[in-house]
């Protein structure tokens, strides 16, 4: 054999996309510990033709579900040439939108400039710069809205650097839920799923994921899930009756609406690690309380939700992973 | 003779405004965390759910820094405040 007949085993393998044909198609995982605990509780039992699934989005190359986006906007802003003519990319973010469009950026060679609380965990920020994004710190205290703020400001008085990528508003952000996340769940359920429970951040998964599969499956049931007061310990989902309403957001669209307390969605996630060995973060804690909120109230049917991201980048939370018991007061 | 109350500035984070008239900061009676937020309180109770447990207890998520520092990485609720200290409540960092 020459080097000119290699050839890689795996043919999937896309020499020319690299990192981005890696993106999506992640596992479908069943959760089966935490719900028979319900049942043994008594309180909510789950009947046998009741099942849950977690779409586990940290198999992405950039370890959340915002590669999905990340990349569709990446993508778009190449193709119609708002990037790759040396403009910087520009975008707010609470830390997963800012490793992906990271990841994908050092990957293709876009430079990425990301405006970012400086409350952001640690974790967050070191890997924002080992990929080489340049970072600007907001004011803590203006949370998530502040640095959309800021990146507005940044956009606006430097329009020759930066292309502004506007997560919360850019259609690329739903469209790419819609052409990949809701084709797999209704791949993966063989078109039996009955109820998609998705958190929001800037609505783009609950959207796209959700106008794909109501158009396959019109009796599905779209339910959104957010925090239950404004100030909230759920990072990377947003209350929307007291945050900047992202521009993709159609309050209309999810058929009901859950609201989860954050002490609910920690003690979910350490029974997520703990019960299912999912090391998951506190948005699919939470995630994971709504489904079985809206599982419990089922005779049979196929709940899917989507696990956004794994917990390494809560780790320096150390109360929340040490605690010997469930936190939860009730 | 009066004492001298130790006072110092909380700042309020924007989601929790609704609840302080629209106050970003609030000066507290301070000497240590623990009295900062009992005065905070005291100012405005519609706070207390947002902030404390039934039982009590700083919710665990809150975060209050003291300069760069959380509050957990230093003594607490029994961290000291002196009169020039400014104490930030921190929200989560929601979306994307």
């Amino acid at each position: 054999m020459t080097l000119l007949d290699f050839q890689l085993a795996d043919s999937k393998t896309n020499l020319l996309d690299g990192l981005a044909s890696h993106a999506g198609n992640t596992p479908l995982l069943p959760l089966r510990r935490v719900t028979l605990r319900q049942a043994q509780g008594g309180a909510l039992g789950l009947p046998p033709r009741v099942k849950i699934f977690a779409k586990a989005e940290w198999f992405n190359p950039g370890g959340s579900v915002k590669d999905r986006p990340a990349l569709n906007i990446i993508q778009n802003a190449l193709a119609n040439g708002d990037l790759g003519s040396g403009k910087r990319l520009l975008d707010s973010t609470s830390g997963n939108m800012g490793i992906s469009y990271a990841t994908f950026g050092a990957a293709i060679g876009i430079p990425v400039t990301l405006a970012i609380p400086a409350s952001a965990s640690p974790e967050r920020l070191t890997l924002l710069r080992a990929l080489g994004a340049e970072i600007i710190l907001t004011d803590p205290s203006e949370g998530s809205d502040g640095a959309i703020l800021a990146a507005r400001q940044l956009a606006e008085d430097n329009p020759d650097l930066y292309w502004y990528a506007n997560q919360y508003g850019n259609p690329a952000n739903w469209q790419a839920h819609y052409l990949s996340t809701g084709p797999e769940i209704f791949a993966q359920t063989n078109g039996q799923v009955t109820h998609f429970v998705a958190g929001l951040g800037t609505s783009g998964t609950l959207m796209g994921t959700g106008r794909y599969l109501r158009e396959r499956l019109p009796n599905v049931k779209i339910i959104s899930m957010q925090p239950d007061a404004a100030f909230h310990g759920l990072e990377g989902l947003k209350h929307m009756p007291s945050a900047i309403r992202p521009g993709i957001y159609d309050e209309s669209f999810a058929g009901s609406n859950l609201e989860v307390r954050t002490e609910a969605a920690h003690e979910m996630t350490l029974r997520l690690a703990r019960e299912e060995g999912l090391f998951v973060g506190i948005s699919s804690g939470a995630a994971a309380v709504a489904a079985l909120e809206i599982a419990s109230q089922l005779d049979e049917g196929v709940v899917v939700t989507i696990f956004p991201d794994a917990g390494y980048k809560y780790l320096s939370d150390k109360a929340l992973w040490e605690s010997p018991l469930p936190k939860g007061e009730g | 003779m009066r004492e001298r109350l130790n006072m110092s500035i909380l700042k309020i984070p924007t989601p929790l405004r609704s609840y302080t008239n629209g106050q970003a900061e609030v000066t507290v009676n301070g000497g240590t965390v623990a009295s900062a937020m009992t005065s905070l309180i005291e100012q405005y109770p519609a706070l207390k759910p947002h902030l404390f447990s039934e039982g009590g207890d700083l919710r665990a998520f809150v975060n209050l820094f003291l300069g760069e520092h959380n509050i957990k990485d230093l003594q607490g609720l029994e961290t000291p405040l002196g009169e020039s200290d400014r104490l930030i409540l921190i929200p989560s960092i929601a979306g994307g």
